[in-house]
């Protein structure tokens, strides 16, 4: 596997085994870091663009916006995706770049999964599958309990994870009651084991929800999808990531 | 009833814009008129508990009070990682409030059976446990529970004693048999029966619907070479923290409560109580071969 950084220009170009398209630049130095000489599984590769269009185009949080009860809010529920987040969370500032040092070491404030109390904006701690969406049909519900209707809430998940049944019970109960500050965002590598027959995107638009699907890498469909909610439904945004083998 | 009287007093923190009560289904009718003046803090997510738990765990990371409500079985085993994880692993507390304390749906079977709840909140760090033992109990724990800091539960029962107990948790004195006699502790709605069971014997009673954190201070000053535990879920469930709390003293230590066979009986709460030996004469039968067995 070898790297051929162009940290100069908006992209940096990997020549890596299995090939992948350039990584967002200001990502490769800090996903470098992380990376130390290990090998990351395609799994951390195909979430790299939905998470860097989120943070670079989407989301209103900054690291000085971490507490403002206004922010939107990104909620990581595939926690083993855990590279790129970290990696984007360096590049746009919330945390210092020798965080990435020692990932999962005993000092380490950066585990194999995130924890939100000890990463400053990581808004979940996650890992075990299934558990993002219920706490993002929360947060939107806190939001609107709050008259708060400007900040948004994201959940990413991926098509594998949605075999958990937790999510079914969020997807049905967010459509019907028309929960329209949460979108979810599906990173689909197609890791599920007995598929998604019809498409992820079915599951959520039978319960009411608009939906999109588009190519998880390119970035200005990504940006058009992410801003397709239309305000009275919750949206999902299914990210097709084709060459992953892992949830 | 203690479900009525949490409803009421539910329904009255709603003037708190904080509180943020979360159903699923079960008691949903009588939250009716609280969900149609306060619809965005009246939840009812259907019967979906693990969204219920994960939903108070979202409404917790924006500032919202939630009182979470279901039977004991649905709303303590069935979403327990969502618990853990939703609640405690996100460092943000609840209120916890079930219906359905261990046989009170005995004729429902094992599927509505819930001994195993105040067990299974054990394992996890700093919840606080109110086991009101009679209505009049419920409004003032609640007030606690929803008013303090971290995760409350809140078990309520069809089961009470006859009089209402004040305090704040505390080991209270209800029988005292002077010194040297042995100690009985009553969780909750089985102190009528520990009272009747101890008529002529000499054994003292204090009572407590706090078990968590239990009162170990007040159980050390009471407490002398025999401690008898009566509780309304599993035998044992406060065995640990007695124990802990006595290291340093010789004791004998007599615990119980529910057992952990599947009876696959149905019947009334009475014919459980009498199976399981917490009617007065299981216990009495009990705590008399304990008190004949020393040295």
């Amino acid at each position: 596997m070898s790297f051929n950084l162009q940290t100069s220009h908006m992209t940096v170009t990997i020549a890596t085994s299995p090939p992948g398209p350039p990584l967002p630049g200001p990502v490769g130095a800090p996903l470098e870091r992380l990376r130390a000489g290990r090998d990351f599984g395609p799994n951390v590769y195909s979430t790299i663009d939905v998470l860097w269009v989120l943070y670079d185009r989407i989301l209103r949080v900054t690291p000085q916006r971490v507490d403002d009860p206004d922010r939107d809010r990104f909620l990581l529920s595939k926690g083993h995706a855990v590279a790129g987040f970290y990696a984007v969370l360096a590049a746009k500032g919330f945390l210092p770049d020798d965080w990435l040092d020692d990932q999962g070491g005993p000092d380490s404030r950066l585990g194999d999964h995130p924890d939100r109390l000890l990463v400053p904006g990581v808004e979940i701690g996650s890992g075990s599958l299934g558990h993002g969406l219920g706490l993002g049909v929360g947060t939107a519900l806190g939001l609107r309990a709050q008259g708060r209707t400007t900040p948004r809430v994201y959940v990413l998940l991926g098509d594998a994870e949605l075999d958990e049944g937790s999510n079914h019970e969020a997807i049905a109960y967010a459509g019907a009651t028309g929960l329209a500050n949460l979108t979810a965002v599906v990173l689909d590598n197609r890791s599920a084991s007995h598929g998604w027959p019809g498409g992820a995107a079915s599951r959520f638009t039978v319960n009411g929800w608009t939906a999109a699907t588009v190519d998880g890498r390119d970035h200005d469909a990504l940006h058009t999808a992410l801003t397709g909610h239309d305000g009275h439904r919750p949206h999902v945004v299914v990210a097709i990531v084709t060459g992953g083998d892992q949830p | 009833m203690m479900r009525e009287a949490f409803v009421d007093t539910a329904t009255r923190f709603l003037d708190d814009p904080r509180t943020t009560i979360v159903l699923a289904d079960i008691s949903a009718a009588a939250f009716d008129p609280a969900a149609a003046r306060y619809p965005d803090r009246v939840v009812n997510v259907g019967i979906r508990e693990q969204l219920m738990i994960g939903v108070a765990g979202g409404l917790a990371l924006t500032g919202q009070r939630p009182i979470v409500h279901s039977y004991a079985p649905f709303l303590v085993e069935r979403a327990y990682e969502q618990i853990k994880l939703d609640l405690d692993h996100q460092g943000v507390g609840a209120v916890l409030v079930s219906v359905g304390a261990s046989y009170d749906r005995a004729a429902a079977g094992r599927t509505h059976l819930s001994p195993a709840d105040v067990s299974l909140i054990d394992t996890l760090h700093d919840w606080t446990v109110h086991v009101p033992g009679h209505p009049d109990e419920v409004p003032e724990l609640l007030r606690r529970a929803v008013c303090g800091q971290g995760s409350a539960y809140l078990r309520l029962s069809t089961q009470a004693n006859t009089r209402a107990q004040v305090g704040d948790g505390e080991l209270v004195v209800v029988r005292d048999a002077g010194p040297g006699a042995a100690l009985l502790v009553a969780v909750g709605p089985v102190l009528d029966a520990a009272l009747a069971a101890v008529a002529d014997r000499p054994v003292t009673v204090a009572y407590t619907h706090r078990p968590r954190p239990f009162d170990t201070v007040g159980l050390r000053a009471l407490a002398g070479a025999e401690v008898i535990l009566v509780e309304p879920y599993l035998a044992g469930t406060s065995a640990r923290v007695v124990s802990e709390a006595l290291t340093d003293r010789p004791h004998r230590l007599l615990t119980l409560g529910v057992g952990r066979a599947d009876l696959r009986r149905y019947g009334s709460p009475e014919d459980h109580e009498r199976w399981h030996g917490l009617d007065p004469d299981g216990l009495r039968r009990s705590l008399d071969a304990f008190l004949r067995s020393a040295g």
